[in-house]
Order: structure tokens, then C-alpha cells, then sequence
């Protein structure tokens, strides 16, 4: 398969470097390759030198690795730095009908634009740039529809949660999804993102949406992508990228997007959630007998009871940041929902945005000013607490209601402890200190 | 990575038959944040090698003299866990080219071929005599017969499987990257005409 756009970052690349330079071989086309600091970036003081040995040379051994290789990289502190999955669709670099890959699970995102869009391991970095292909067995297909609209309050992280709650963790194990239905074709592009990229947290490595109107517009005068006469070209093609009539799949699930309510997780993936005013199920409400020690087990570890509602359940932190749901949308739906007030006394935020030019805009339109006033720390660009790479880590025993994609054990700090939810309702629990319905708070 | 080229190796084997080993036992994840495929090997079976004051943990085979060879010998459900490349680059990286096991592993499987080890799968009952073997006389040859995808010790033999594109990289000492690289010019005309 030839891959037309290769995302890079600090964490997967070097020793795909490495073998390179054994080889004698060049980055096959430099044009086709982009890179980015982010996974170990620090989101304080990031004009400083990093404080952490380790991940400085990390960050140092890409920048060499660029510069040898003539590859682009947008280093700490250029105004296109900032999350892979974040800056590829911002700079028109996420084009329709790419195949698109990069050393990190969450590639799944740029399919949002009608893209093969997966992760990849590091030899098979290494295979791309040194050749821009990738050897790949075809995976099944499968179709996921959301029928009519989503109710107040709802947005399309709690499609997705919903989603991943029905199919199970491993659900689309082995399968490329398709996206369709009304619902989704309501989304914004940066919420179909949301979508796109948690394909792989039910297992599937890729999932995308077919293009159309609202894709076109997104795209139209971003920094990378066709201008003037070239776009107009570009988009007859484009159009051509719809769903075939009649086009048949492995599998097709449907679901009522009026039965989706805002959603939270409970456990230790991200199958394990549930509509907020649900309770945790009881073992024996378990639907596979193998599940239930695991499920004992994950509840142990989040200090939590079968049979029990989340809502009202006190939190520490909030984490408004990740690949998933740091772009400005994102923020604004924070921003919109805290206008005028003030966090819960004892609660910790972070709003983390996806890149610079997020991080610009928002300031460009007051957020910044919202977010201090509500006590809310807006802080520099970078993956952050979504997987604690960096300082950023939530410590042991404490909960987090987080925008990003994974509640592993461990994922934002050692013993830490995740609640994946939207943005809008991980705004309502800063300003309560509580898992909060959000529907009760914009009446 | 694949530089060397596989079609036959007679050599000594290093037995491990504990089964299910997962790949945090191969290489614990305190070593993943490393910034060259290199020196994994040091670490490989880390825990298992040294203890908590860097000391050889005697009676483990790889600090036992008396075992050498590029074979590595080991129980059922070799690889399992994490799918960290890292394993495979520290069992290359110590100087085995071989796995022999009963089961493998599916990312396991792919990650080795995909850096030159080969996985060997065997029968249960010819594992098990395999490692009594190796145990009692440590200096017994087995032969790995890629071509013919036999393998044998004293007059013990058998077959094992391989895809045969995977089979061709080894034998021709090339991996995916080669391979693709042989078709450079086609895809370069491709890129152009798609640009
Ligand atoms: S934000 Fe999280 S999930 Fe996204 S690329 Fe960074 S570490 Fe991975």
C-alpha cells in the first residue's frame, strides 16, 4: 500500500531512524513526511529545556534525526507544534482519500476526512519512510450507523463512548469501520475526529467517514491544502469519495442516536462505560461469565461498587486535553459552559490544547480570560495527562474526569484513576466537583 | 534489520521451558525508553538473569556456561503480553536467531520475522524431548533446515510451518524494506504521477 501522508513523532521514530543510517537509506519522499514533538513535550515553560533526561533526548534525537533527514518538524514553540492527530487536519496536511499512517494507535482520527488512516509499529515506521509503502493484510469491514439526531447535551465523544460500550473494548477487533447514518453527518468535522479516533479503542484500526460538504468546507484555505483553482479540482474528486450504493459490509451494527445520553466510564477500558445517570452494573448483570474477574478487578482498582451511580461522586482533577478532544471546538464547549463561574473548591483542571494554534485562537477569542476567571489552568500544547509521559501525571488513588481516550490502569499517573466523558460534561463536573448530569446545568 | 542471510544453522541451544513467557519477562518495560534498537540484549530476561543487586541469578540458563548457542528453546505461549517490539530486538540483539517453541504468540510471531529471529513451531511432544535432551547432554546440535522447513538433533526430526513470503526474506536475508525497496521504480512513478 502506498501512503501518501507519514505522521512522526519523538517517541516511535528513532530507531526507525536508526535503521535507516545502517542501511545508507533516505527518507523516500520528505514531502510525504511530517513531524511534531508532543507525547513528552512538557505544557509548562515549554521555552525552557526540558527538565527530564530522558525525554529531552527523546525530543533532541528527533530534532537531529529531522535535520539529517531534511524531514519537517515543528519543534517546542513553532506555531504549528502540537498534537499529531491535531495538527495534521489544522494545516490541510489530512486531505480526502489519503492513506494515512503514523507510529500511534490514534491515526484512526484523520479517517474522519474519508481516509486509510491506521496506526503502525516501528519497523513498519522504518518501512515507510524508507520506501513510503507498507505491506498489510486486508481487514474486514464494518458499518456503524447512528440514525436520527442527539439530544441536548450530547456530543460526539458520548456517540463514541456509547458505541464502545455496546460492541465491548475488543468489538471491532480486525475490522476498518464506516461511520454513517444522520447523526453523524450532523457533526462538525472536528467531532467526527472525536469519533474517528477512538475507533481503536474498540479494537478496530481504522474507522472513517465519507466525505462531503462539511469536509470541504473544513478543508477549504487551510495552510497545506489546495488553493483557488486546485481546490475546486481537488473537490470534484473528492465528491466522488461517497458510499457506493449497494455497497455491502462484514458487518453492520445501528443504533438510535436518540437513545444516546451523555456518557461516562467506570472502569479500566473504555468498553466499561454507561450513560451518566446509569449505575454501574452488578456482577452478575455481566453478560460474559469470563468477564467477572476482571471486572472485580477493575472496580477494586477504582475504589468503586457494583450496583452504584456515578452521578454526585466526587472528583479531583479534570483533564480537558488528548488527540480526542483538545481541538477548539473543544474548548469553546468548556468555555461556553463555565462563562461566568468558578471551579468547585479541592478540584484541579487542565485544559491542555491540541496545538499552538488552538492554544492561539482561544486566546484570540477571550477563552483564555474565561478559563482563568473559572480558575482553569490553560496550559501549552502536548499529549499531557493522557498518557502521563510527561510531569503531567494525576496521582495515585485520585479521579481524574478526563477528554481523552484510554482509562488503563496507570494510563494518567501510577494508581491513577480515569472517568472518560465529553468536554462539556467534564466542564460541568469542574464547576460542581462532582460527576454531573450536564443536562441539569443548560436546562 | 535483516542482514543475514538464513538457510541452515547447526548450533547449541539455550533452554528456558517455562511456558506462557510474556514480553515484559523478555524486556521489562523500564528499558522501553531507549533511542536505538541496540543494547536491548544486556537486559533481555532481565529479571529473570540478575537480582535486585545485579547479581547472576545462577541456575538460569543464560548465566549457565554450560548452554550457548544462537538457538533459544522455550515452553508454550512464547511472546504473550505487550507488544512491544523491544522483545524481539533483545532477542536479536543477545545473538539468537531462532525460537523454538510449541506456541507463539501472534505479535510475537510477526515482530521476530520482522527482525530476522526465527520462530520455530514445534509439537508438544517434540518440544518436551527437545528440552529433556538439550538438559541431560547441553551440548547437543540442533539443525534449523529453512529450506526444507525441517528441524533436527541426534535422529529426532521434524517439520514446521512458515508463510512463504516471510520464508523468501530470511533465506534471501531481506525483510519487508527490501522487498519494497525492489520496487523502488514503480513507486516512484506512482508518487510522481499522484503528487
Ligand atoms: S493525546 Fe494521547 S492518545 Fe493522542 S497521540 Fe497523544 S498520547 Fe496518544
Amino acid at each position: 500500500m502506498f501512503i501518501d501522508r507519514h505522521f512522526i513523532h519523538e517517541v516511535t521514530s528513532p530507531q526507525a531512524f536508526d535503521g535507516l543510517k545502517k542501511r545508507g537509506l533516505h527518507v523516500f519522499n520528505i514531502k510525504r513526511t511530517t513531524a511534531t514533538a508532543d507525547h513528552n513535550v512538557p505544557t509548562k515553560d515549554q521555552h525552557l529545556p526540558i527538565k527530564e533526561a530522558l525525554s529531552r533526548h527523546q525530543v533532541e534525537t528527533l530534532r537531529k534525526n529531522c535535520k539529517e533527514f531534511g524531514v519537517e518538524l515543528y519543534d517546542l514553540g513553532h506555531p504549528f507544534q502540537g498534537i499529531v492527530h491535531i495538527i495534521g487536519p489544522e494545516l490541510g496536511l489530512t486531505l480526502p482519500g489519503m492513506t494515512i499512517v503514523c507510529g500511534d494507535s490514534h491515526t484512526s482520527t484523520h479517517g474522519a476526512f474519508g481516509n486509510i488512516a491506521f496506526g503502525i509499529g516501528t519497523s513498519e515506521v522504518e518501512q515507510v519512510l524508507a520506501t513510503q509503502c507498507i505491506l498489510q493484510y486486508k481487514p474486514k469491514s464494518m458499518k456503524i450507523e447512528i440514525t436520527g439526531t442527539i439530544g441536548k447535551g450530547v456530543v460526539s465523544k458520548d456517540i463514541i463512548l456509547y458505541i464502545i460500550s455496546k460492541i465491548s473494548a475488543s468489538g471491532a477487533t480486525g475490522f476498518f469501520v464506516e461511520y454513517a447514518g444522520d447523526a453523524i453527518r450532523s457533526l462538525s468535522m472536528e467531532a467526527r475526529m472525536t469519533i474517528c479516533n477512538m475507533s481503536i479503542e474498540m479494537g478496530a484500526r481504522g474507522g472513517l467517514i465519507a466525505p462531503d460538504e462539511t469536509t470541504f468546507n473544513y478543508i477549504k484555505g487551510r495552510k497545506f491544502a489546495p488553493q483557488g483553482e486546485a481546490f475546486d479540482k481537488a473537490v470534484i474528486e473528492w465528491k466522488a469519495l461517497t458510499t457506493d450504493t449497494g455497497a455491502t459490509y462484514d458487518k453492520v451494527l445501528s443504533f438510535d442516536g436518540s437513545d444516546i445520553a451523555p456518557m461516562i466510564t467506570y472502569g479500566t477500558n473504555p468498553g466499561m462505560g454507561m450513560k451518566v445517570t446509569d449505575r454501574i452494573p452488578t456482577v452478575e448483570e455481566l453478560k460474559e461469565i469470563s468477564e467477572q474477574t476482571s471486572f472485580k478487578k477493575s472496580l477494586e482498582y477504582m475504589g468503586l461498587k457494583q450496583g452504584t451511580q456515578l452521578l454526585g461522586k466526587s472528583i479531583d482533577y479534570v483533564f480537558i486535553g488528548s488527540c480526542t478532544n483538545a481541538r477548539i471546538e473543544d474548548l469553546r464547549e468548556v468555555a461556553s459552559m463555565v462563562k461566568g463561574k468558578k471551579k468547585a473548591a479541592g478540584v484541579e483542571v487542565w485544559v491542555v490544547p491540541g496545538s499552538k494554534q488552538v492554544q492561539e485562537q482561544a486566546r484570540k477569542e477571550g477563552l483564555d480570560k474565561i478559563f482563568e476567571a473559572a480558575g482553569f489552568e490553560l496550559r501549552d500544547p502536548g499529549c499531557s495527562a493522557c498518557l502521563g509521559m510527561n510531569e503531567d501525571k494525576i496521582p495515585a488513588g485520585k479521579y481524574c474526569i478526563s477528554t481523552s481516550n484510554r482509562n488503563f490502569e496507570g494510563r494518567q499517573g501510577p494508581k491513577s484513576r480515569t472517568f472518560l466523558a465529553s468536554p462539556l460534561s467534564a466542564a460541568a463536573a469542574a464547576i460542581t466537583g462532582k460527576v454531573t448530569d450536564v443536562r441539569d446545568l443548560i436546562s | 534489520m535483516s542482514k543475514d542471510k538464513f538457510i541452515k544453522l547447526v548450533s547449541a541451544s539455550v533452554p528456558v521451558p517455562n511456558e506462557n513467557i510474556d514480553t515484559d519477562q523478555i524486556i521489562p518495560a523500564r528499558f522501553l525508553k531507549a533511542t536505538t534498537r541496540e543494547g536491548f540484549g544486556e537486559n533481555l530476561f532481565r529479571d529473570w538473569r540478575y537480582d535486585s543487586n545485579n547479581n547472576p541469578i545462577k541456575d538460569f540458563a543464560l548465566n549457565n556456561s554450560s548452554y550457548s548457542g544462537k538457538i533459544l528453546v522455550a515452553g508454550k505461549n512464547f511472546g504473550c503480553g505487550s507488544s512491544r517490539e523491544h522483545a524481539a530486538w533483545a532477542i536479536y540483539d543477545y545473538g539468537f536467531r531462532v525460537v523454538v517453541s510449541s506456541f507463539f504468540a501472534d505479535i510475537f510471531k510477526n515482530n521476530a520475522l520482522n527482525n530476522a529471529v526465527l520462530p520455530v513451531v514445534v509439537s508438544d511432544s517434540f518440544l518436551k524431548k527437545l528440552l529433556e535432551t538439550i538438559q541431560s547432554n547441553p551440548n547437543t546440535q540442533v539443525s534449523i533446515d529453512l529450506e526444507n522447513q525441517k528441524i533436527g538433533y541426534d535422529n529426532q526430526s521434524e517439520n514446521f510451518e512458515i508463510n512463504p513470503y516471510k520464508k523468501e526474506c530470511l533465506i534471501n536475508g531481506y525483510d519487508d524494506i527490501d522487498y519494497l525497496l525492489n520496487l523502488n521504480k514503480e513507486v516512484r512513478e506512482f508518487d510522481l504521477a499522484h503528487s
